[in-house]
């Protein structure tokens, strides 16, 4: 997995230390048997009390030092796994940052945020205890067969055809288990999906009285989950009896080997039981690593799933122009786009050809569904044309950089959301150097200055994460204004005044038209809202069906003919 | 651990339902440990018949080696049952708890719900839980093989030197008194561990969650910033927690350690100088086996500790869960709420008042009455709250004071899922779930046919749209909608309630983001579902209304004006100052 890059390179002296200082603290641990043994031999064969106790200072001695290289052991373990999650969150945030509209389309939020919460989280557990074990484990494992060679090589053998199988039956069952694992994490992310759904969309589901279907619902994936997790614990489970079982076979036979050969004369009790003391030492640790092997094993499933992120995610190629010609006649053109979602069957947007005065206003109309949105959405990049390109002052947008070309234009979303932090900081978004002056210059332009007036800190008013101690038109007035800070060159409004009242829409559009170095699109269902833009795109299924002004399109373009006129019926009495 | 016995107390509350399980586990946990133990006898047996060149009994090695052989295959198959029954009563406990929780947030009041972070819950709910699920699971499969181990171990010390035993028995509490120690002060990092990674998770929901609004504005720098922040603070406080927690298990191992020369000393010594206070002397032999059996028992206490750490940390998690399971659910429906049946469509405020915060009065004395048929239509500027009046009709909020009559029942006396289904209400946030098509337009109504939701679909023009999908009514959209426009969301919403076709509408901006072509198709049927139902509509629309029978005006949150059109316009207020503000020239 190329994410332990990030464990290697900031971490290298911790992840190479806190094994080592643990093998030192094991070595430690094997001396303690050899002072016993001279006390029993030493101090009581001469009946030497004061060589005894000099003996058990010893093994104080021994603990101390062992305490100490552990502590130390425990530190390096602690920092490597916390700086390499720390490491690889920054990472991951930093490439998803990188991630343009298809790709956050492809991948899905849920699982996105799980990865960086909770797979995270677990390998970093993962890193922690396999820094402190693992190489104490299989140092201890390999050196009781080293010692077992020097005892005898004849029944070492049994050590080392042992060793294989053990590994065998260590690993089979970690990648039997970790597809198990992925299955688990999968579950866990469409239970995360339903929790966030309940809560973003309570007031809808509690309308329909869904609540106990969802709980149903709920229920449903929960328990599939918890058949998953019981069965990759099924699996998992298997690793400790096992390898307990193999290491008593080998125990067996090599007793039996033991004593065939000491019938023969070829090894001596002593021996024996000094091998069977290293055969059980390898037990007791097998034991301890077998608990590990679980840990790594959903660490590694887990691990993968955030590599994926990594790999995940073509971006976007940049060119380096931060400016187009200045005095180019057009702000904005469409030649011959195309636009095709990826794994779409058929075009959203068909061959849309049409240029933009700098300064002019540009309406887009159009049936749901028809293509309005991904028209402008190909303004600011955040898709690219499967064919045909788009200008912007003379050039390319393939040739700017993304954030020059972006840093041009304000947008003003169909979901309108507000971040945590105060309203000031939501108004600095586009410009973060703008002023209170420019703010409020902004707020007037977007008919939001009274949402400020009644708040009592102005301002520095909080605003609740994703906006919601705010109503949807007032929002909606917020964010047009947060796109208005900075006087962008462009301004898209795509159907920004849906929750808007007749008359705020009125005086917010009489605003617009004064903004005179701005090249705005207004994206709109009402007629009213772009009947006087210099230009009006008229989509239909993807395909401009009209081009023009209100009168011209009137007169040669039946599409609008007809939502001018179904609109005009409507709200046209009064007007 | 004090802060932790509520926990305690909440999760063997969870665990009572598996208390067959876990006396099975126990059970086999004492097998294993008997089985683990009687092993080495065994051997040791076989051992004592190999003493030296030509003198082997193989005979009986062979005998004691079968035994040593099924014993062991017992005992691992033992084991194994053992993992498994752990794991269901981790796994279970766990999805219980989740289950709990997912029932609770169903039932929180919107009071509560409106100002919790969602990330913050989603990360209490998934990330929480596992953690705790991890601990738990740790728990059983090492508490109770530590458990017999030890008492297993004291029998046979026991046997061989009650005084020695009895320094043992005093000694070992000391590593047990140095894990709570360490753990009591762990508990608290545990905690802000926790918390700092709710924090991530909310600040990880808002900006992945809203990633396209990030990246417009290029603030994805300033995210990443942030992000930066609160991870680096994350690492530090998972830096303390995990070293100062995992420094249980090397000082309990140093202070058995203290234990094992204690014993050898004073062991030696009573080798030498024979029994102490008068018991029998201790021979070479017993010493050694004396020793090996401390160490054995020592053992346990070292896991126990590891154990309680991650015990520690799964307490913490759980307390979040819990805090969530256990906060104050919305008044449940009276035992002998009336079922709202036959509903005419009379909805009576009388003289209600309502404030989110005591503070801020919103709505003060207030009375209308709507009879069956009326339409009554919520006018005033952008952010006026006509969205509070819905909270209330929908018993989303409860009044302050006064009473809403639907029917002629106060609404607080009747089911709440009667009076919900009474109404079908269409908001200017289109909220579809994750599912098919099929599943979001059949809603309020989960029977029905296939041939009943194409009519609703093609009564609300969505039929087309959905037609083209790839899979078309089975096309499953994916959270937040996925790729379906604003406009198309809206035509699915207004299917949902051509299906059910509820007595009462509500209708908040329902059009607003669907084109006027295509508006005007639906509005036949919207003329048609409206006609003879009593229907609340905040609208901008003039058509709709002029034509209402009530005009309910708001401004700032209270309901200042009402009447019908006519009526407003005479009497020159601030409905007749809007609605002639849109005849200014733009």
């Amino acid at each position: 997995m190329k994410i332990l890059k990030y464990l290697t390179k900031g971490y290298m002296k911790e992840t190479v230390l806190s094994p080592l200082f643990k093998c030192i603290e094991a070595v430690l641990e094997l001396f303690v048997p050899i002072v016993v043994a001279n006390i029993i031999d030493i101090g009581i064969g001469n009946g030497d009390k004061s060589y005894m106790i000099a003996m058990c200072a010893v093994l104080v001695g021994l603990g101390l030092a062992g305490l100490a290289f552990s502590i130390t052991a425990q530190y390096f373990a602690a920092k490597a796994a916390t700086g390499f999650s720390k490491a690889v969150g920054n990472a991951l945030f930093h490439h998803i940052k990188s991630f343009s509209y298809s790709d956050y389309d492809e991948i899905g939020t849920s699982t996105l945020i799980t990865r960086m919460t909770s797979d995270l989280g677990q390998v970093q557990t993962g890193v922690n205890m396999t820094l402190r074990l693992v190489l104490r484990s299989p140092f201890i494992v390999f050196g009781a067969m080293i010692m077992a060679f020097t005892i005898d090589v004849g029944s070492a053998l049994i050590f080392a055809a042992m060793i294989p199988v053990l590994l065998a039956a260590v690993f089979g069952i970690m990648l039997g288990g970790m597809p198990l694992y992925a299955k688990v994490r999968t579950s866990l992310d469409k239970l995360l999906g339903r929790t966030r759904e309940n809560l973003s969309g309570a007031r809808v589901i509690r309308a329909f009285c869904m609540e106990e279907s969802e709980t149903e619902k709920f229920r449903e994936t929960n328990e599939l989950l918890t058949k998953q997790q019981k069965k990759a614990g099924r699996i998992s489970a298997l690793m400790n009896p096992l390898t307990l079982a193999l290491v008593d076979l080998a125990i067996i036979v090599l007793i039996w080997v033991g004593a065939v050969r000491t019938d023969s004369g070829d090894l001596t009790q002593g021996q024996v039981i000094a091998l069977y003391n290293y055969m059980s030492q390898i037990l007791v640790e097998l034991i301890k690593l077998a608990g590990l092997i679980i840990t790594i094993t959903k660490a590694i499933a887990c691990g993968k799933r955030i590599q994926s992120v990594f790999d995940s995610g073509d971006g976007m190629s940049e060119g380096t122009e931060e400016n187009g010609f200045e005095d180019y006649r057009y702000s904005v053109e469409f030649r011959h786009a195309d636009l095709r979602y990826k794994n779409a069957a058929e075009n959203s947007l068909t061959d849309i050809d049409f240029t933009a005065e700098k300064g002019s206003v540009v309406g887009i109309i159009g049936g749901t569904g028809s293509g309005k949105t991904s028209l402008v959405n190909l303004i600011p990049r955040f898709y690219d044309t499967t064919y045909g390109d788009v200008y912007i002052d003379g050039i390319s947008i393939k040739d700017y950089k993304l954030n020059a070309l972006r840093r041009k234009i304000g947008v003003v979303p169909q979901k309108a959301v507000l971040f945590k932090g105060t309203i000031r900081e939501n108004m600095k978004w586009r410009d973060e150097s703008a002023t209170d002056e420019e703010i409020y210059k902004a707020l007037e332009l977007a008919q939001a200055k009274d949402i400020i007036d009644k708040k009592e800190n102005g301002l520095d008013s909080i605003v609740e994460q994703g906006g919601r101690n705010f109503s949807g038109g007032q929002r909606q007035r917020l964010t047009i204004a947060r796109a208005l800070v900075g006087s962008p060159e462009i301004l898209i409004l795509d159907d920004s005044a849906s929750a808007l009242d007749f008359a705020t829409d009125a005086a917010l559009r009489k605003a617009l038209r004064s903004l005179e170095n701005t090249t705005v699109f207004i994206v709109s269902q009402r007629t009213s809202s772009i009947m006087h833009a210099d230009r009006i795109i008229v989509l239909d299924d993807g395909c401009a069906a009209g081009v023009g002004t209100h009168a011209e399109l009137l007169e040669n373009c039946p599409v609008y003919k007809e939502i001018y006129e179904s609109q005009f019926r409507k709200e046209g009495k009064a007007v | 651990m004090k802060q932790n016995k509520g926990t305690l107390r909440k999760v063997l509350h969870h665990i009572r339902h598996y208390i067959w399980l876990m006396v099975l586990s126990m059970l086999l946990a004492a097998l294993t440990v008997a089985g683990t133990l009687y092993i080495p006898i065994i051997i040791g047996n076989a051992i004592d018949c190999i003493i030296g060149k030509g003198n082997v009994d193989l005979d009986r090695i062979i005998k004691l080696l079968i035994n040593a052989g099924v014993v062991a295959g017992a005992t691992a198959l033992l084991q194994w049952l053992m993992g498994v029954i752990n794991n269901r009563i981790a796994y279970n406990v766990v999805r219980d708890i989740r289950n709990e929780a997912f029932e609770k947030i169903e039932i929180l009041p919107f009071s509560s719900l409106d100002k919790k972070s969602i990330g913050d819950t989603v990360s209490r709910v998934i990330s929480d839980a596992d953690q705790f699920a991890d601990g738990l699971l740790l728990g059983f499969s090492q508490l109770f093989t530590g458990i017999v181990t030890i008492l297993g171990t004291l029998v046979f010390m026991v046997m061989l030197d009650p005084v020695i035993t009895l320094a043992v028995v005093v000694l070992t509490p000391l590593s047990l008194f140095v894990a709570r120690f360490i753990s009591k002060r762990t508990y608290n990092m545990f905690k802000l561990r926790s918390e700092t990674l709710g924090e991530q998770t909310a600040f990880i929901d808002e900006m992945i969650g809203n990633g396209k609004t990030v990246k417009a504005f290029c603030r994805e720098d300033n995210a990443e910033e942030t992000f930066c922040e609160i991870n680096g603070r994350l690492e530090k406080c998972s830096l303390r927690a995990t070293f100062f927690s995992s420094l249980t298990n090397p000082s309990t191992r140093f202070i058995n350690s203290m234990v094992y020369a204690a014993v050898a000393l004073f062991g030696a010594i009573s080798v030498i100088d024979g029994g102490i206070a008068g018991t029998a002397a201790l021979t070479v032999g017993e010493l050694s086996c004396f020793l090996s059996y401390a160490n054995q028992y020592t053992k346990p206490f070292n896991e126990i500790s590891g154990v309680i750490t991650e015990l520690q940390n799964a307490f913490a998690c759980a307390a979040r869960i819990f805090g969530l399971i256990e906060e104050e659910p919305q008044t449940p429906d009276a035992e002998n709420a009336a079922v709202l049946s036959d509903v005419k469509g009379s909805i009576k405020a009388d003289h209600i008042s309502f404030s989110y915060v005591p503070e801020q009065k919103l709505i003060e004395d207030f009375s209308v009455d709507i009879k069956p048929g009326q339409k009554a239509a919520i006018v005033g500027p952008t952010g006026c709250g006509k969205t509070t009046f819905i909270n209330l009709l929908m018993r989303f909020y409860d009044v302050t004071g006064g009473t809403i009559f639907a029917e002629g029942h106060d609404i607080r006396d009747i089911t709440r899922r009667s009076l919900r289904s009474s109404y079908g209400m269409v908001l200017q946030e289109t909220v579809l779930i994750s599912g098919t098509i099929r599943d979001n337009i059949a809603m309020g109504k989960p029977d029905a046919t296939d041939e009943e939701i194409i009519a609703a679909a093609k009564a609300a023009h969505a039929h087309s749209f959905i037609k083209r999908l790839k899979n078309g009514y089975d096309t499953v959209i994916g959270e937040d909608g996925g790729n379906l426009s604003q406009g198309q969301k809206q035509l699915l919403c207004i299917s949902r309630i051509m299906l059910c076709l509820p007595p009462m509408l509500i209708l908040d901006e329902a059009t607003s983001s669907i084109d006027t072509r295509t508006e005007a198709k639906i509005q036949d049927a919207f003329t048609k579902l409206m006609k003879g139902r009593t229907c609340f509509i905040v609208a901008h629309r003039l058509s709709t209304i002029r034509d209402a029978d009530v005009i309910l005006v708001m401004n700032n949150g209270s309901i200042i004006e009402q009447g019908r059109h006519e009526e407003l316009l005479a009497k020159g207020g601030f409905y007749a100052k809007l609605y002639n503000s849109q005849f200014e020239e733009s």
